[in-house]
Order: C-alpha cells, then sequence, then structure tokens
C-alpha cells in the first residue's frame, strides 16, 4: 500500500502552480468459480489496477474548474497521459466556487481491520471445492430441486490509496468473499427459483450450509404459487429486500440530491418523516456492516452519521462539493466507482435500529398480509425523486399470523414517502447483508396488491 | 483538439497483439491440454460530459486497454485478464487461464491462424477528433431547450458520452477477426416541480456511430420531450390495480419482448433448463402475429457490431416465426454442446469478462393494423407511451416492466396520464395475449445487465395491443 501511496504522490508532485491534484490509485484480485452438474463450469483469476486523476484549476475570481480522467493501468507513460487528460478536460467545466479538494478536517479513523489474515491462505483447490460442495448441497436437499443453475464461490482483495495537493493521504485495503447459489426446485406442475448467499471477509467466515438452506427453502416454499387478489394489505418484507428499499431511501439522503432538488427529503430537515419506529443511522465504522470502510472516497475518515431519529429527518450525507453547496461540511460520505469514477455523495451502511420482535412476532402481530420474499423490477418501477413505488413481489400470504399460501406475478404498490410513515415494525432480526443496507424484517401499512 | 487525443488517435490503427505473439501465447495456453484456446484483446477509449444544476460539472476521459484468455477443457472454462500486452504479460495470463487442464498431455500444440478478418467501422466522425467545445455545446443546448419547455421544469440533467472499443479475436477454433466499434450517446433527464411534487422525465438517442449523429438529430426535439413527459405527470393520477387492456407505443415497448421471451430464448439458459422455453421449438409460443427477430447487423442500431466478442460475425436471427419458436440464441460453448454454430451472440462487458449469450438488437417484425385505430377499438385500458425497463425470471417466465410515461385510456380515448408503475406477467401468457399489432415501427437503445455484465442493446416493435397485463399501481 506504501507503494500505491507514493505512487499517487508522485503524480500530485507534479500539479502546476495553483491547481489541485487528487490522485486515487487502486489494485485488486479476485478468483471466481462456477460449479456446475458436479464440475467446475468456469474458473477464472484476475488482477487488475487502475487510477483516477481530478485536476482542479482557478477560474478567475468566479470559482474553480475541475476535470477527470481516469485508466486501467498504472504504466507511467499511461498515468502521464492520464493527468495530460483530466487538465485538459478541467478547462471546460462551468467555473464554480464550490469545486475544490477535500481538505483533513481532522476526524480520527476508525480502528477497522478489514483485511482477513487468512484471505491469502485458500488455496484454489479448497475455492474449486467449496463451489462443489455447495452445488452438492442444493442438489441434495431436497427431491423437488431439480436443477442448480449455478453455484458460485468469489473473492476479492483491494488496495487504494488517495493522495492530493491539500494534504490527503489516504490508504485502505480489504479483502471478501461469498458463495451464491440458485436452485430451481420443481413439483411437476410449476417451476420455481431460490436464490441463496453467505458473505465474509474470507473463505473461512462462509457459511455454506445457511446458503444452501436458503435457496432450497425459498423455492420450494414458492411451489403451487398463485397470482393473488388485488386489495389493500399490510406487507411483511424479507430482510433481503428491506435493504433493497433501505438503498433506495439512503440514495434520497444523498446530499448532492438533495442540494439540486432530486430528493424527496429536501427542505424537510426536523420534520417527520417516518413513523416513531424509525431510527436510521449510515455507520460505516461499523464492522458488521459489509460497506465499513475506514475513508471515504475523498480520503476523509468514514464517520456515522445520523438520518432519521425517531421519525424526524435530522441530516443528510454529503461530500466535500455537496456540503459546500448545502453550506455544510463534509459528512465523510464521498463514494466513488473505483477508479473509473469520480466522488459523489452516498451512504456506506445504512441500519435501522432494531426494534424488539422477530419475525415470527412480527406475523402473528401483522396477523392478515403479504409477505414479500422477493421483488423484481426495483429499477423499472421505483422513482427516487417522485417517490413512486411499484414492485414486482412474490411470497407468501399471511393468514391468522403465519405464512400460509404461496403467490406470484404480483405487485406491491405506493409512494416512498407513505411507506416510511406506514411503518408499523422494525424487525430485531439484523442481518449484515452485502450492499449500502443492512436488513431486517419490516412490516409496512398500507400497500397495494395488485394481481388478479 | 487536444494533444491526448492526438496520441491517441497515432496509435489507434495499430494491432493490438502481433499475430506471430498470438501464436505464441495460443500455444502456451493448451500447454497443457484443452480443447481451446482464445485470446481476446480490447482498447477502449470513451469521454463523457454531464452538465446539471445549469452547470457542465466534469468532462472525463477514460482508457481500457488488455486481453481476456480462456481455455477450455471438456466442460470447464478457464479465465484470466490482463492490462499488460506484452508477450510476458499474455503468456502470464495464458499460464492462469491454463491452470483448469490439470490432466496435462496436451504437449506442443501447432497453432495456426486464418487470414485475419477487419471490419470497418461505420462511424463517420470520430468522437475524439471533435473539439471538446462542440460536445458541450450540445448539453447546454438541451439544458437551455428543456428549462424553457415549462416553468415547472427544476432540474435539469444532460448527459453525453462517446466510446471507441477496438477488440481483436484469435482462437485455436479458426478465428482471427477484428471489430472497431465507435457509439455516441445523448440523454437528458427533468425533474418537474408542482403541486403535488417532482416528476421526472427522460429521453435518450443512442447509436453505434460516431459525432456524425448530431447531424440529423433535433437535439431540441429530445430536450423537449424528456421535458414534456415530467411536466404531463404532475397532473398525473396514480395507475389503477389489477388486470388490464395494455396498448404499447412503438419502440420502446420492445423491452417487453427483451424480458418476455428474449433472455428466455438465450441458449445459456436452454441448456441448463433454466428457460420457460426449453424444449418447446416448433411450438406456438405466441400469437400468430408475432415475428421475433435477434438482429446485430441493422443499421447503426445501439446492439450492432461487425462481430461479436467472440470473432463470429454479427447475424440475423428468426426466433419466433408468426408465432412458432424457431431458435435460440447461440455463442461458442452452448452452441458446440449440441453441435451447431454459433449465432453470433457471444459478447461480453469487457476484457476482463468471459463472454456468454446475449441479444443484440431485438424486435418485432411490423403488423398490419393502424394504431390510432387500435386505441379507438380499446374501450378501457393503459396506454404506454415509453417503457423505462425491465427484469424477468427466466425460469419462472414472470416478467416485470415500468412505464414511465403512461395515460388512461377510457372510451376508446387516450385521457389521463398515469404516475409511474411496473406491470407485472409471465412470458408465454403475454405473448399469447398480443391480439394487434400496426406499422409504425421504431427502435429504442438500451443497457441490458446480465450475471453482472452489461452490454449496449436495441429493441424495437410497433404500436401493439395485450388482451390484459396485471399493472401495479396504488389506485384500487
Amino acid at each position: 500500500m506504501t507503494e500505491l501511496l507514493d505512487l499517487a504522490h508522485a503524480v500530485v508532485g507534479r500539479a502546476l502552480p495553483g491547481e489541485g491534484v487528487e490522485v486515487y490509485v487502486a489494485r485488486g484480485k479476485d478468483t471466481e468459480v462456477r460449479a456446475y452438474d458436479g464440475e467446475i463450469e468456469q474458473l477464472a483469476t484476475a488482477s487488475s489496477a487502475g487510477v483516477g486523476i481530478r485536476v482542479v484549476v482557478p477560474a478567475g475570481g468566479e470559482g474553480n474548474r475541475v476535470g477527470f480522467a481516469w485508466a486501467g493501468s498504472l504504466e507511467p507513460s499511461v498515468v502521464d497521459e492520464v493527468l495530460r487528460d483530466a487538465r485538459d478536460n478541467a478547462a471546460f467545466a462551468t467555473p464554480d466556487p464550490d469545486v475544490v479538494l477535500a481538505e483533513p478536517d481532522g476526524v480520527p479513523v476508525a480502528a477497522l481491520d478489514l483485511w482477513h489474515p487468512g484471505f491469502a491462505e485458500t488455496s484454489t483447490d479448497r475455492k474449486v471445492e467449496l463451489a462443489l460442495e455447495l452445488e452438492r448441497m442444493v442438489r441434495h436437499a431436497d427431491p423437488r430441486v431439480r436443477q442448480v443453475d449455478s453455484a458460485d464461490y468469489g473473492d476479492a482483495s483491494v488496495e487504494m490509496a488517495i493522495a492530493s495537493t491539500t494534504g490527503i493521504a489516504a490508504t485502505s485495503r480489504r479483502t471478501s468473499a461469498f458463495l451464491s447459489v440458485s436452485a430451481i426446485a420443481s413439483d411437476g406442475k410449476g417451476t420455481q427459483t431460490g436464490n441463496g448467499f453467505s458473505v465474509g471477509r474470507a473463505a473461512a467466515e462462509l457459511d455454506a450450509e445457511r446458503a444452501a438452506d436458503d435457496a432450497v427453502a425459498r423455492a420450494v416454499r414458492l411451489l403451487g404459487a398463485r397470482k393473488p387478489r388485488s386489495g389493500r394489505i399490510t406487507a411483511v418484507f424479507d430482510p433481503r429486500v428491506v435493504s433493497t428499499i433501505l438503498s433506495i431511501v439512503a440514495g434520497a439522503l444523498s446530499g448532492d440530491t438533495v442540494v439540486k432538488g432530486r430528493s424527496i427529503f429536501a427542505g424537510r430537515l426536523g420534520e417527520e418523516v417516518a413513523a416513531q419506529a424509525v431510527t436510521l443511522v449510515d455507520d460505516p465504522t461499523d464492522a458488521r456492516a459489509f460497506g465499513a470502510a475506514r475513508f471515504d472516497g475523498e480520503g476523509l475518515a468514514c464517520r456515522r452519521n445520523l438520518l432519521i431519529d425517531a421519525g424526524v429527518l435530522k441530516g443528510f450525507v454529503y461530500d466535500t462539493v455537496s456540503a459546500r453547496r448545502a453550506g455544510a461540511v463534509s459528512t465523510g460520505s464521498a463514494v466513488r466507482g473505483g477508479f473509473a469514477g469520480t466522488p459523489g455523495a452516498g451512504c456506506r451502511a445504512v441500519v435501522l435500529s432494531p426494534g424488539t420482535l422477530d419475525q415470527g412476532a412480527i406475523l402473528s402481530d401483522v396477523g392478515t398480509g403479504i409477505y414479500v420474499q422477493s421483488v423484481t423490477g426495483v429499477h423499472s418501477g421505483v422513482n427516487p425523486v417522485s417517490g413512486d413505488f411499484s414492485v414486482g413481489a412474490e411470497g407468501l400470504m399471511v393468514r391468522t399470523g403465519e405464512l400460509a399460501e404461496p403467490v406470484r406475478e404480483a405487485t406491491v404498490a405506493s409512494t416512498l414517502q407513505r411507506m416510511l410513515l406506514s411503518i408499523r415494525h422494525v424487525g430485531a432480526d439484523i442481518e449484515w447483508l452485502p450492499g449500502t443496507a443492512a436488513g431486517q424484517t419490516l412490516a409496512v401499512a398500507d400497500m397495494q396488491l395488485s394481481g388478479a | 483538439m487536444s494533444e491526448a487525443s492526438q496520441s491517441a488517435g497515432a496509435s489507434a490503427d495499430a494491432p493490438l497483439i502481433e499475430p506471430s505473439v498470438l501464436e505464441r501465447t495460443l500455444r502456451a495456453a493448451l500447454r497443457r491440454g484443452g480443447d481451446m484456446a482464445e485470446v481476446f484483446a480490447e482498447d477502449r477509449q470513451t469521454s463523457g460530459a454531464s452538465l446539471d444544476d445549469r452547470k457542465i460539472e466534469e468532462l472525463s476521459s477514460g482508457r481500457e486497454r488488455g486481453a481476456g484468455i480462456r481455455v477450455v477443457v471438456g466442460e470447464t472454462t478457464g479465465f484470466a485478464h490482463t492490462a499488460d500486452l506484452s508477450e510476458q504479460g499474455l503468456l502470464a495470463a495464458a499460464e492462469a487461464a491454463a491452470a483448469v487442464a490439470r490432466e496435462g498431455g496436451g504437449g506442443v500444440r501447432t497453432v495456426a491462424l486464418p487470414a485475419r478478418r477487419s471490419a470497418l467501422r461505420h462511424a463517420e466522425v470520430l468522437p475524439a477528433s471533435v473539439p471538446k467545445a462542440r460536445k458541450l455545446e450540445l448539453l447546454t443546448r438541451a439544458d437551455d431547450v428543456a428549462r424553457s419547455s415549462g416553468g415547472a421544469i427544476s432540474q435539469v440533467q444532460v448527459g453525453y458520452g462517446d466510446s471507441r472499443r477496438r477488440i481483436l479475436v484469435a482462437s485455436t477454433d479458426g478465428v482471427l477477426a477484428e471489430d472497431d466499434q465507435v457509439r455516441t450517446r445523448l440523454n437528458v433527464v427533468c425533474v418537474a416541480t408542482g403541486d403535488t411534487g417532482m416528476q421526472t422525465g427522460y429521453e435518450s438517442v443512442a447509436r453505434t456511430v460516431g459525432f456524425e449523429l448530431f447531424d440529423t438529430l433535433d437535439v431540441d426535439e429530445l430536450a423537449r420531450t424528456a421535458a414534456r413527459r415530467a411536466l404531463s405527470k404532475l397532473s398525473a393520477r396514480p395507475a389503477p390495480s389489477g388486470e388490464v387492456p395494455i396498448v404499447l407505443a412503438g419502440g420502446s415497448g420492445g423491452i417487453l419482448f427483451h424480458e418476455a421471451c428474449g433472455h428466455g430464448l438465450e441458449a445459456d439458459h436452454i441448456v441448463k433448463e433454466a428457460s420457460v422455453y426449453t424444449g418447446r421449438l416448433g411450438e406456438q409460443v405466441a400469437s400468430p402475429l408475432v415475428t421475433l427477430v435477434d438482429d446485430g447487423t441493422i443499421g447503426a442500431e445501439w446492439g450492432n457490431f461487425a462481430v461479436d466478442d467472440e470473432g463470429r460475425p454479427a447475424a440475423r436471427n428468426v426466433l419466433i416465426d408468426h408465432g412458432v419458436l424457431t431458435d435460440y440464441m447461440w455463442d461458442w460453448l452452448r452452441a458446440r454442446k449440441v453441435g451447431r454454430a454459433s449465432s453470433g451472440n457471444g459478447r461480453r462487458q469487457s476484457y476482463q469478462h468471459l463472454p456468454m449469450v446475449r441479444m443484440t438488437n431485438t424486435f418485432l417484425l411490423a403488423g398490419p393494423d393502424d394504431p390510432e385505430e387500435i386505441v379507438a377499438q380499446t374501450p378501457t385500458g393503459v396506454y404506454v407511451a415509453k417503457l423505462g425497463g425491465g427484469q424477468v425470471n427466466t425460469t419462472t417466465g414472470d416478467f416485470v416492466f415500468g412505464t414511465t410515461e403512461a395515460y388512461l385510456i377510457e372510451g376508446g380515448h387516450i385521457t389521463e396520464p398515469l404516475r409511474d408503475a411496473n406491470l407485472i406477467g409471465n412470458g408465454p401468457e403475454v405473448l399469447r395475449r398480443i391480439d394487434a399489432v400496426a406499422g409504425d415501427f421504431s427502435m429504442t437503445p438500451g443497457t441490458c445487465g446480465k450475471d453482472g455484465q452489461s452490454v449496449p442493446v436495441g429493441c424495437g416493435q410497433a404500436t401493439m395491443r395485450i388482451t390484459g397485463v396485471t399493472i401495479g399501481g396504488t389506485a384500487a
């Protein structure tokens, strides 16, 4: 990592007088194994590296201009070209007084170690074995499993460094590993599918049995599913679905969408935006969160940010530029999509404060409703600007407080605004799922179920 | 023109890898045995610009260059990639990819490549040769026009992007081919604010051409369309719920076919029996009005190319002929399994990815009906003017697709605008319920995601009607 930081510093050292330069370098290795029908279908190994450079130049008294360039290589001649391109691009942006590079803000860095010491010890043979074992488990779990579409093992290690002319110098590294499997179940009349997965920081942390059980249970319990009747209903969302919903809510809490007037939460600080049971934080300093990180995408320390407190909107997350536009300070929430992306404001590790009831108790309190196991069409049916929410849903009806007959080919709809206010229960069952939000059971009243 | 784009232009016509190096790399890849080895090299240059909140926020340029090496041994594929196109880098990647061939016994194999098949690119004006200021004029023009479309337009985002992707594929299966793919796009997203909150409107144009796209494209019209969509939804009422007749306007309605059957006809799902269309060749799977084609060769559509990412020429494939399932889409690996040729549908996001079966431009052929008549003969229902996207479970056939511009049909007339919603249906059932197809064919560009890889695709159809689909609005 020192080597990466040295490289970043060397480029920063070539800034012209008056010019701001920020260099982001990253290097990674990954492996992916796919098992199918007792054989290895694919084994892919790769290492990659790249650089992303932002150049900020003053534009007289009107502010600054920024330009960006990137390349999937750390070759010195390529890095030179990237710096030149970024500089050339900067000449064309609109001058803006809020466009500046991040400056060190003295916030201490969380003591997180996201690099699993045993990561490198897992041999390729062991990885292959894990994928094969996962496939075997699912195939033999239940006579109704007729096919395993894919059983995957994957892992990755990433190291990155950021340095800038404003004094930023940050390095971090992380490892991750996952198992993922998709089961196809059939009862002779119909076919259903279910996915299961397990994530960790190394192979040793993965739970193949749980991934397999989950995939099989989810596929099998949907067999015989039919289209439900339309009507108003209370929906109990599976933790995985809740993780998806929370990541959309988190997007609307990005300071960038707020200052640009594209958020359902704009202008509503201090107002009641959710049911009282809702307290939402973004806390990348929690090591249990998949999105845990020491530094944000601009090299500032990640920190815990309170977003909604007992239903009242308390804050947004900002990167340096969106914070200046809002008259605030960065919350250490710059996110970027690797070296090819520029920083923007976003959450990494959103989680709801847990309630007191587990899923069973929530179902029994709800009495009648629909348990939504999975959703589809989130990108096509949820509009985070208007708040319109309409997704394909499959799951089980809830009758007399218990899971009952399976349903499919239905949608559940509302608006994000109304859903937040109609949350009846937040589960006690936090699951640290991959993505930017944790999952837990959530009961939301007054949803429109659309089926037959 | 900047210095950087000049230097990139000068190197852009040299071969990515010398033939002798390719031969040595392929030989090394098969040293431990194996049925096939392939080198896929890629050099991609992209440039983009975004305008948001009345400001040109940023220009960006990117470059990616590298090679992916695949070794197939029986049912197993080994894959490795490298950003180092030197012989040393390629040999190291070949060695890593070959690790799947454990039995050894491959020995020294002579690798002879055929004559190179080069493709001509469609682009007349390489975007890298266009001054950046000229690209930015498009953004400010679109912003101005969108904002002047109505006082309720409160925010406008405009995105421009171009890419040049040069690929080279060489395999021991007798392939040596190159392609030079240039793509250019412009999109506008508007936000309108009114008493009922905010609404969005989106429109984009994306073609497999160079900057000459803007010789004929009416940027003003593009911006006005996006603005009109946002404005009209300010007075929109909640979409209905339950099953209703649907009339889909020509163009983006093609997403329905992409989801309802396109993915389900990809042979990787078929050979694993993970598609509702498995084993149904020759059967009537759709209304006789449905003739569905996947064609990577038409005009300058977004899903076009000269050769696919396995070096096979793009082709026109009829998938459903008057409702009868005639063929699936194939890549090399799945075609080999059943002893046939690839249909030119082997694609990958980049050199860092393995190819798989992907659609190109998938569309329904036009029919005999009149678009206005179709609406007039629909007493009640929903008219979908623009779809935004969709998703499918190929195994069950259940799929969703979302509206971004839709209206009620009452008494055979298009009436009130509706808020966004998803529709849900089952592929084979919905295809049987198509009872009218008009002649006003058009295409829409899109990005298709599958198994973590995104590729550009086209979708198309003419105005058509489905007798019943479940729409997921909030109105009872």
